[in-house]
């Protein structure tokens, strides 16, 4: 177990700064996410870690000491591929055996501790296939099997589910999750997507552009995304600005109620989130609190449920309606917001680039 | 009548299955034998005019085959005075050392333009191209002035270095595309899990390019092994290799001669192209050159 700190981490690439005074304290069998969009220097701030890529500011620390000057080899972070997962000419036992040969561990042992981790993994008696003749997600049990016989001081998995389909995405998830409690192990993840993000880990670090965005539990990114586009990467498109005066927003379509205890800053101009899922469809022509009409301009019938574009004054918002709602285009359409879900962002295009952090 | 205890659609399904696969394989089949009769064609048969030539005695104009049959050529080749074996064993150690040479040189360069992107990677490319489109022999006048110099002509050690020009670009161009397919993650993998360098080429780089690299050293091996007016200029008539010697009897008289040394020039480039066909049908991005890159 490893407690990982990153000090004013950075790194430039030529004229590119890929990863811009990043700080983070991981703490030890914990397990984070750094989410984000290609390129924001997730990956890059990985193999940082591993000792692949030397930083050209800042500091990595384990347990408190910096591991700068540890070679990759001698760092015990252990790093899982998406793709080229196994060694192609050597065999499962082989495979997770690898890290164990390199140690001059003895064979016997070897072979004992390969066998209980194939079993950890739920592939036991493989041990004599080929990795051509495994299937995507056995490939991906072996890759994490071979990290882990290691005993490694953190675990860092690049894209674990993706290439996996839908049930196995959650069979794989089960299983980090229960190897990561059993055998207490610190472990990040990369991922461009957020729904393996919140589905995996304890906290997730969102990185834009270099720059951590947002670091918090997986449900803070919903309920309270920092910036416009925390919420947009989120899949949340719904703002509406106004003018705050104590609890009430002035909006072009209406005023709004604010939740005090939720919502903090002051007053003065101010953008203001709603989930679509936390959109209320209310009756037409019905009065009340924070109740606002707006004009149907597309509705998608998605099986499950109706998705209705809706637009409010000049901002197009998403709201999701029940599959049976019968809704036309150019049709007015009353929304209440409720105030326990009104949450206020920062718009981005006044915030520079200063980090926010919940 | 026997009974069948099979279920019906069991009992049915292979003979179903083994006619869908019998008129699968029937074009197969056809396209398979055009092409083993034209390898038969394109390479088996001038061998075997050689080897028909190479024991004729007696052969003139209107005979099908030799009207007199003899080994005098054979045992042409056999003596030393022939410097056949001279040739073939010079032909053995220059190839050898120019292999060697490719890889000391070209591996890091070939992992370099595979695995990399620097600045000035096109020109290095085209670079490492210039000896395939300007002839080798412009730039062997040239070197012959330093080798003289140097003291480089005439020594085994001079040749070879002569023939890794023209076979430098091979070598790079074949290994690129090996290393651009294969990438860094699995030798970074190996980093992570406490391997060093050495181990990381051993267990992991090694095993990974094996067959690429079989495939550009023998690609090396017969460029050095078909090099004449390079091996002419710097060996300067001291080092005799064996396109020395079958030279001269291409344009002579006794084609018996010019036939037995023939097979003994071109016996090893079908022998180690026995060896490394299979790598060569299997490895398909072996083949794929600067365009995998």
């Amino acid at each position: 177990m490893t407690q990982v700190s990153l000090q004013r981490l950075s790194r430039r690439f030529g004229d590119h700064l890929a990863v811009r005074e990043l700080n983070l304290d991981i703490e030890s069998g914990e397990m984070v996410a750094f989410l984000g969009p290609s390129g924001c220097g997730k990956t890059t701030t990985l193999r940082m870690i591993t000792g692949l890529l030397r930083p050209t500011s800042g500091d990595i620390l384990f347990d408190g000491e910096s591991v700068l000057e540890v070679p990759t080899e001698k760092r015990g972070a252990v790093m899982v591929f998406q793709k080229h997962l196994l060694f192609p000419t050597m065999n499962v036992a082989q495979n997770v055996g690898f890290g164990l040969k390199m140690a001059g561990v003895d064979k016997a042992e070897i072979n004992r501790r390969v066998s209980e981790m194939l079993e950890l993994v739920e592939l036991p008696g493989l041990e004599l296939r080929k990795a051509h003749e495994l299937s995507g997600g056995q490939q991906q049990r072996v890759a994490l099997a071979r990290a882990l016989v290691v005993r490694p001081q953190v675990l860092l998995l690049d894209e674990p589910l993706a290439n996996l389909d839908a049930n196995l995405r959650i069979t794989m998830r089960q299983l980090i999750r229960t190897i990561q409690s059993e055998i207490d192990i610190t472990a990040i993840f990369v991922t461009h997507d957020q729904e393996e993000a919140v589905m995996l880990a304890d906290r997730v670090a969102l990185m834009f552009d270099g720059v951590l965005q947002q670091v918090g539990e997986p449900d803070v990114f919903y309920r309270k995304p920092a910036t416009k586009r925390v919420a947009q990467f989120f899949r949340s498109n719904n703002f509406l600005s106004g003018v705050r005066s104590g609890d009430i927003v002035r909006t072009d379509v209406g005023d709004i109620t604010v939740d005090p205890d939720r919502v903090e800053g002051g007053d003065g101009p101010v953008v203001l989130s709603v989930r679509p899922e936390d959109v209320e469809l209310a009756t037409h022509g019905a009065d009340g609190e924070n109740v606002i009409v707006g004009r149907i301009e597309s509705p998608i019938y998605m099986g499950s449920h109706t998705q209705l574009v809706v637009t409010l004054g000049d901002d197009t918002w998403q709201v999701l309606g029940p599959a049976s709602l019968s809704a036309n285009q150019g049709e007015a359409i009353s929304l209440r917001l409720p105030p326990e879900h009104v949450w206020i962002v920062e718009n981005d295009a006044v915030v520079s680039d200063s980090s926010v952090a919940v | 009548m026997t009974l069948d205890t099979r279920p019906p659609d069991e009992a049915t399904a292979p003979t179903e299955y083994e006619e869908v696969r019998s008129t699968e394989t029937r074009g197969m089949l056809w396209a398979r034998w055009i092409v083993l009769i034209s390898i038969t064609i394109f390479v088996l048969l001038p061998i075997v005019t050689l080897v028909v030539w190479s024991f004729a005695f007696r052969w003139n104009f209107p005979a099908l085959l030799p009207t007199e049959w003899g080994t005098r050529a054979w045992r042409y080749v056999a003596d030393d005075s022939s410097r056949v074996f001279e040739g073939l064993w010079n032909s053995l150690k220059i190839g050898g050392l120019v292999t060697v040479m490719a890889i000391i040189v070209g591996l890091p360069a070939s992992r370099a333009l595979g695995q990399n992107e620097f600045r000035g990677k096109s020109t290095v490319e085209w670079l490492l191209l210039m000896p395939i489109i300007v002839p080798a022999l412009v730039a062997t006048m040239g070197i012959h002035q330093i080798f003289i110099r140097l003291g480089l002509t005439g020594t085994i050690f001079g040749v070879a270095l002569v023939h890794l020009i023209p076979a430098i670009p091979y070598f790079v161009l074949v290994m690129a595309s090996v290393f651009a397919n294969y990438g860094t993650a699995l030798e970074e993998t190996a980093r992570s899990l406490g391997a060093n360098r050495i181990n990381v080429f051993r267990y992991v780089t090694l095993p990974a390019i094996s067959s690429g690299l079989l495939v550009a050293s023998m690609f090396t091996f017969l460029i050095s092994w078909g090099q004449y007016v390079t091996t002419l200029l710097i060996g300067g008539g001291s080092i005799v290799t064996l396109p020395l010697v079958l030279f001269p009897f291409l344009s002579g008289a006794n084609h018996a001669n010019a036939a037995a040394i023939s097979l003994v020039f071109v016996a090893p480039a079908i022998i180690v192209l026995i060896l490394t066909s299979r790598q060569l049908s299997r490895e398909s991005s072996v083949m794929g050159g600067f365009g995998k890159i």
